[in-house]
């Protein structure tokens, strides 16, 4: 039998997976969006899971909050990049780096 | 019946709803020429919503007739006095951008809608008493914070704020959204008051954990140690105008959401939070004040200055008691104006081109070139690293006040001696301005409203404020107390 245990395990993998994916990445600002995604899947799979254990609907219409929310994110994300590329031509991690200090 | 009434009480956010909605559709037809009707529209927007709200802090709205759309969101003294703070810094900064970005043509009109929407998800987040509404108040604030900070297209170092900004506050949220889905799983509801119930017979393992997420997440949106790195580089990088934006109004809203969450979602287990919070200021006062030393870059310092800021106000809230409370509520309040006032006086450092002077090499002996501006900083220098009798004295007065009425002592002695250390990079600003060989490098024309704003800021920081000490202590007694009043 498949109960909350598993699903929060699952969920943490993943959240873990997404905040190694925006720190150990040294290559591609690309790959954080994909990152941060993964970030936001975890916490919906969360979400869906203690709604359905718990019987209570709430949970489920967060999931849809954050569900728009990160279509949202996700445009103004790569717009942000877009104009970033435009500039400097190049979108590796390790060129961010015009301030320091 | 119920749904008229919560309308009502959301007037002012309907307000700025519908009037952001209806720019946009200026912004679009009208092109960079309607900027400024545009501008002058949201100003008018955001001074309607401050009208409809004041009532509502003098009176000190609390209890149950404060509760909209089924403890969604709370209309009560508290929120009220920070979306005064909220909406008046939003105007100053829609103020002071327009001769900015048209020095730079890069004056459109989407540029006071985005301040007009991000005021708006402030707004929303210091009303809110549910884990939903707090999270869409906050995306729809940071959302567009993000675009701000990138909004100079042409410029590197926006474009690089706007990255860096995006990626880590992207990161927070997702943070908070890890904790929130903890909290609503183990406590069985999202609601504020049901939160506090049931975390009452002691914290399990998941509601603890989500707490520690939520908590880390907020002191990244408010840029408290350790969550502060991204805020010199934010702040350096992005345009003045939303810089100073961004170190007021977002940071009002942070602060009063975490006073709400803590006190009344995590009010049964005060033990809990009180050693992250009070971690958090310790460590915020000691870095903001070490870190500034070495800048050179002025709007560098003010970022660390506003860690440091942050600092004293997480102490007020370490308290966890309805002076703390208060005494946070007027710190912002007197932080808020010194914060416009600084920036606003760096944006008169132009020099005869019209680009924006941002070093120390460019203001030295600044008190014989331009004497007024320089006096003016002065006092909000004065008054930010908290010299009687300027009100930046007060501020740190009532939150210490707070901090040994609740037995806090230790936390209070640490917090002066740090704001010692605090006041050596504010005194070498005067030491630059009035005592080094003049460069004569700030040449730009005054511009009327700048020097309103200016004033303005100066007069509410200087000792003439002592007289409305009274007055607004009591408010902020009445707003404190509105959060303790169980609905």
């Amino acid at each position: 039998m498949i109960g909350i245990e598993h699903y929060l395990v699952v969920s943490s993998i993943l959240f873990v997976l997404g905040v190694l994916g925006i720190f150990l990445n040294r290559k591609n600002v690309i790959i954080i969006l994909m990152a941060i995604e993964l970030i936001l899947l975890a916490v919906n799979i969360n979400l869906v899971a203690f709604s359905a254990a718990l019987g209570d609907l709430t949970g489920q219409v967060f999931a849809m909050f954050v569900l728009t929310v990160a279509a949202a994110e996700a445009a103004i994300g790569l717009a942000i990049l877009v104009i970033y590329f435009r500039r400097r031509g190049t979108i590796a991690v390790d060129d961010v780096n015009r301030m320091k200090g | 019946m119920e749904y008229l009434h919560s309308l009502s009480l959301v007037v002012p956010e309907l307000i700025l709803t519908v009037s952001g909605l209806i720019m946009v559709l200026f912004a679009a037809w009208g092109g960079a020429a309607a900027s400024r009707a545009v501008s002058i529209a949201c100003c008018v927007a955001l001074g309607g919503a401050f009208a409809l709200v004041a009532p509502s802090v003098c009176a000190g709205a609390s209890g149950l007739e404060t509760i909209a759309f089924f403890g969604q969101v709370r209309a009560d003294a508290f929120a009220g006095f920070a979306k005064l703070l909220i909406y008046a810094a939003a105007g100053a900064a829609l103020v002071v951008s327009s001769a900015y970005f048209e020095k730079r043509g890069a004056m459109r009109p989407e540029f006071p809608v985005l301040i007009l929407f991000s005021a708006l998800g402030a707004s929303v987040m210091v009303s809110a008493t549910d884990l939903i509404a707090l999270y869409i108040g906050l995306e729809l604030q940071s959302l567009a914070a993000y675009v701000l900070a990138a909004y100079l297209r042409d410029d590197d170092k926006s474009a690089e704020a706007g990255l860096k900004y995006f990626v880590l506050g992207a990161l927070a949220s997702g943070i908070l959204l890890f904790g929130i889905s903890l909290i609503y799983g183990f406590t069985g509801s999202t609601a504020f008051d049901a939160i506090n119930v049931a975390m009452a017979d002691g914290l399990s393992g998941g509601e603890l954990f989500g707490l520690v997420f939520v908590l880390s997440a907020m002191a990244f949106k408010i840029s408290a140690v350790p969550f502060h790195m991204w805020t010199p580089d934010v702040y350096e990088g992005a345009p003045t105008p939303v810089t100073m934006f961004f170190a007021s109004a977002p940071k009002v809203a942070a602060v009063a959401l975490l006073a709400r969450l803590s006190l009344e979602a995590f009010g049964s287990q005060t033990a809990a939070w009180q050693q992250i919070v009070t971690f958090a200021a310790l460590a915020s006062i000691v870095v903001g004040a070490l870190g500034a030393i070495g800048q050179e870059n002025l709007k560098r310092l003010l970022a660390y200055s506003s860690i440091n800021n942050v600092g004293f106000i997480l102490i007020g809230l370490a308290t966890a008691s309805a002076a703390g409370a208060a005494s946070m509520l007027l710190y912002l309040l007197f932080y808020v104006a010194m914060t416009v006032g600084s920036f606003v006086g760096l944006l008169l450092l132009r020099d005869a081109d019209g680009n924006q002077l941002e070093t120390f090499g460019d203001i030295k002996g600044l008190s014989t070139t331009r004497p007024a501006l320089a006096w003016c900083l002065l006092a909000i220098m004065f008054s930010l690293a908290g010299i009687p009798p300027l009100m930046g004295f007060y501020a740190k007065l009532v939150v210490f006040q707070a901090a040994v009425e609740a037995d806090l002592l230790p936390l209070a002695a640490i917090g002066i001696a740090a704001s010692v250390i605090g006041a050596f990079y504010y005194l070498k600003f005067i030491k630059v301005m009035f005592f080094d060989e003049p460069v004569d490098r700030v040449q730009g024309k005054a511009d009327t409203w700048h020097w309103v704003l200016l004033a303005l800021s100066v007069l509410v920081i200087s000792p003439l404020a002592w007289l409305a000490t009274g007055w607004l202590g009591n408010l902020a007694d009445l707003a404190a107390a509105s959060l303790f009043i169980a609905g």
